[in-house]
């Protein structure tokens, strides 16, 4: 960020736009607004008989859309390495209470209604 | 631009031995980045225990077309979800969709806010955290007319049945559907009201030119990472909410 800048400098130099950077981000928009349009293509398309089929597609685009906010947006791709594995590892322990409660709560239902 | 890892080190000391930061960002950016991680924890809790209690709940296994509201098992919910304003049409999913876009398309004016931030352009700043401001003032007027009609709920035949929902019961399914409703939308909903007066308190500063003449617009970034931070969990609870 504006290293090249003084302190106290009234001076402002503004950069002209980098076109190239600017057609990038909304490069990415656009491939968030489509991957939302085929979630919604999914979920009209794909009977709901598919209960497995349409869970795993949801799931596989939202981890894509996440991936696309928090790389590019967020800008965290373009980040040193240990900050990235510094907020990636700790999703493991999302990961694991999502299995986690998950089974338990299949097995609830076990409990509550197949018994 | 972004910071690239500030690693101009003497021979034989480590990065971690002081004097440059070992992560290439500033202090508050990184404190942005840990508050984030905790947040995701919290959102993350809200959303798997709504999973849990709704897989220990019968789903709906009849035919989509024959579904109808009950206390015996968890709505599907483009089925609750499906009202519009001003047209008394069913258009399932296609109100929160336009909220999703909306959420996005302020996403990406925020991001391009930061950019023209990069580059000392005030008047760019200026325009782009308006748009995003819009865009978050907009998603809650969305978000309170979604609360609106889900209280309010669908008019029913029978004049004994419940109308609507609250914390106790709902006319929707089990009463825990409301009460996670309220929790997660609301949850996620007074995130982006604090994103909206954090993006004005920014864009204030921005027009007196305190980040002009500070140097620098780094605020624009941190507040820009709050703010797609709370788009990225609206993603989430689209689809675990309302798709699945």
């Amino acid at each position: 960020m504006a290293a090249d800048h003084h302190e106290g400098n009234p001076q402002v130099t503004v950069i002209p736009p980098d076109k190239e950077k600017i057609r990038k981000l909304w490069k990415v928009a656009g491939i968030l607004a489509i991957i939302t349009a085929i979630e919604f293509a999914v979920a009209f398309l794909v009977p709901h008989e598919f209960s497995n089929t349409r869970v795993w597609l949801f799931i596989g685009m939202t981890i894509v859309k996440a991936a696309y906010i928090v790389g590019e947006f967020m800008h965290l791709r373009h980040e040193a390495k240990v900050l990235i594995w510094s907020i990636l590892i700790p999703v493991i322990f999302i990961v694991w209470l999502l299995i986690a409660l998950v089974y338990e709560g299949m097995a609830i239902s076990d409990l509550r209604f197949s018994l | 631009m972004a910071s690239t890892p500030t690693s101009v080190q003497a021979p034989g000391r480590s990065v971690w031995d002081g004097g440059v930061s070992p992560m290439g960002v500033s202090y508050g950016k990184l404190m942005m980045w840990l508050f984030l991680l905790s947040d995701a924890f919290t959102f993350s809790a809200l959303l798997i225990t709504y999973g849990l209690v709704r897989s220990s709940h019968l789903a709906y296994d009849g035919a989509i077309d024959e579904f109808v509201f009950s206390q015996a098992y968890w709505p599907v919910p483009e089925k609750v979800f499906e009202a519009i304003p001003f047209f008394d049409i069913h258009a399932p999913l296609v109100f929160v969709g336009l909220m999703t876009f909306i959420l996005i398309m302020s996403s990406v004016t925020m991001v391009l806010a930061v950019e023209a931030g990069h580059r000392m352009d005030k008047k760019a700043v200026e325009k782009w955290m308006l748009w995003t401001i819009i865009g978050g003032i907009t998603f809650l007027a969305c978000q309170a007319w979604e609360w609106t009609h889900f209280i309010h709920g669908v008019h029913t035949l029978d004049p004994n049945d419940f109308e609507g929902a609250n914390l106790s019961q709902n006319q929707y399914g089990p009463p825990d559907f409301a009460g996670f409703f309220f929790f997660i939308t609301g949850f996620h909903g007074f995130h982006v009201f604090s994103g909206v007066m954090l993006n004005f308190l920014i864009y204030y500063r921005t027009v007196t030119g305190l980040y002009e003449r500070r140097g620098h617009y780094e605020m624009v970034e941190k507040v820009g990472l709050y703010w797609h931070f709370v788009d990225l969990v609206w993603v989430f609870v689209f689809t675990f909410f309302y798709l699945v």
